[in-house]
């Protein structure tokens, strides 16, 4: 019973939310279906921080990686603490001068950006290193990604101004071919993969 | 050259690249494309008092080169006098960071939190929340993110699907603006307006072509044009003298990596 309760209501369940697509009587059951997919990804988020704070927690405890550990829990109380007091005080924690604003706008958000913006230094130190012209293929690419750096910047125009066009030619059509090319070939694949849930034949959900 | 002093040397450029034309180049009005002429006219077209639902589906680590859209439609939006409901179905932070935006330039404009936008909050279930958005906006959001309930508000009080909208604009940096196209689009018909980083702009192109995206604003670069048809150079046109820097730095390291591998394969032969 353990398995074929899961199995059974994954089963009715994309039945439904697939059927409703084509039959309108279904659409009110759907509904209801999407509003529990909701709630249950609420509870999901929930499970998620309890999860990350309970290994934390524990790392804590036990003296291991304890500075990450102790950063990440502190992190979060202090957000948390913010959150609610924020809430208490200005009845919105998006109030622009809120503690809660003013942790996620000079330390969360920051942080995440500076993530994020190393990636530049990391592909300029990639290109450099690592992109050898070996074959056509690749000085292809190298020849059709200049023009389409070139051409998306005011620079590519000032260097020549039919630029811009060749580069927007390449993106509307050579590379447009190719995105959508993938694109069938992912869609395929979520197909195949969902029939293959539905049909109780795939059941990662229940390890 | 020793590897790690090369890879020093390359950043050090990569941040001068960055840091030097912020300083001392100015950022003119810059060529617009077709996606982004198409956005633009998307929401120049609309009559006044109209509705456009913004969704905010981006998180701090693409702030930089999402915000300076926002701030763009949202000051054209406000300009044309449109009513902007918004709220974000991928991730809790981007709404933080769009609620800021569309705050200020609430306040540059004079609009007023309830009568000419609203901040709906953020609910997680993305594809969910989506469809229940095409049938009734309360069945998911039945108040705003201060508890305020929609019937209560004037701009809300009329609204109730996804049809109610003139526009939609998704704000993505990850999977948002698919799971727009797919479930608002292909199945309620809406007008949608894509605004993505620059690396997802490729990716998107097919949907311009089906006509399934309205217009499409991709990056800093996409930003920057949006502000030229405004005629309001902003923030993403002062960092175009930067982004034209390290793009051209970029072509030349590849070019200068590649002919020191050739000396090399020389030299060895």
């Amino acid at each position: 019973m353990r398995k074929e309760v899961p199995l059974l209501i994954t089963i009715l369940t994309a039945l439904i939310v697939i059927l409703a697509f084509f039959l309108t009587p279904l659409a009110q059951t759907q509904q209801i279906l999407l509003r529990w997919y909701a709630i249950i990804g609420g509870f999901a988020m929930f499970v998620g921080v309890w999860n990350l704070l309970k290994k934390h927690v524990f790392q804590v405890s036990r003296g291991k990686n304890t500075f990450y550990s102790l950063v990440l829990v502190l992190g979060f109380f202090m957000t948390f603490a913010f959150g609610i007091y924020s809430i208490v005080k200005y009845k919105d924690a998006f109030y622009i001068n809120s503690p809660f604003m003013f942790n996620f706008n000079y330390v969360l958000a920051p942080l995440q950006s500076t993530m994020f913006s190393l990636l530049a230094f990391f592909m300029a130190s990639a290109a450099f290193r690592a992109f050898r012209i070996r074959r056509l293929e690749a000085a292809l690419l190298l020849f059709a990604a200049s023009i389409v750096m070139l051409g998306r910047v005011p620079a590519g125009y000032a260097l020549w101004h039919k630029l811009p066009l060749i580069a927007e030619w390449i993106m509307k059509i050579p590379s447009m071919a190719v995105q959508r090319g993938i694109g069938i070939g992912i869609t395929l694949g979520a197909v195949g993969m969902s029939l293959r849930i539905i049909l109780g034949i795939e059941r990662p959900y229940l390890r | 050259m020793n590897v790690h002093v090369t890879r020093r040397i390359v950043y050090l450029v990569v941040a001068l690249a960055v840091i030097m034309p912020m300083l001392f180049l100015k950022g003119k009005p810059v060529t617009v494309s077709e996606p982004v002429s198409n956005a633009f006219q998307a929401i120049d077209t609309l009559k006044e008092g109209s509705y456009i639902l913004i969704s905010t589906d981006y998180g701090p680590g693409t702030m930089p080169e999402v915000n300076p859209m926002v701030y763009a439609i949202v000051r054209h939006a406000f300009r044309k006098n449109l009513k902007v409901v918004y709220l974000s179905v991928i991730d809790a932070l981007g709404l933080a960071l769009g609620d800021q935006v569309i705050k200020n330039v609430a306040q540059e404009y004079g609009k007023e939190y309830g009568k000419d936008f609203v901040n709906l909050g953020f609910k997680p279930g993305a594809e969910a929340v989506i469809v229940s958005l095409g049938k009734e906006i309360r069945d998911i959001f039945p108040e705003d993110v201060r508890g305020v309930p929609l019937d209560s508000m004037e701009i809300t009080r009329n609204i109730h699907n996804l049809k109610d909208f003139a526009i939609v604009v998704d704000f993505a940096s990850g999977y948002g603006i698919t799971a727009w196209i797919r479930y608002a689009q292909a199945r309620f018909g809406v007008f949608l307006v894509g605004c993505v980083t620059a690396v997802m702009g490729p990716e998107n192109y097919p949907y311009l072509d089906s006509g399934q995206l309205k217009g499409l604003v991709a990056g800093l670069k996409g930003a920057a044009e949006y502000e030229t048809l405004l005629g309001k150079p902003a923030i993403a046109t002062r960092g175009m003298p930067a982004q034209s820097a390290v793009h051209i730095l970029i072509i030349v390291l590849i070019v200068i990596g590649n002919i020191l591998y050739l000396l090399e394969k020389r030299k060895r032969k």
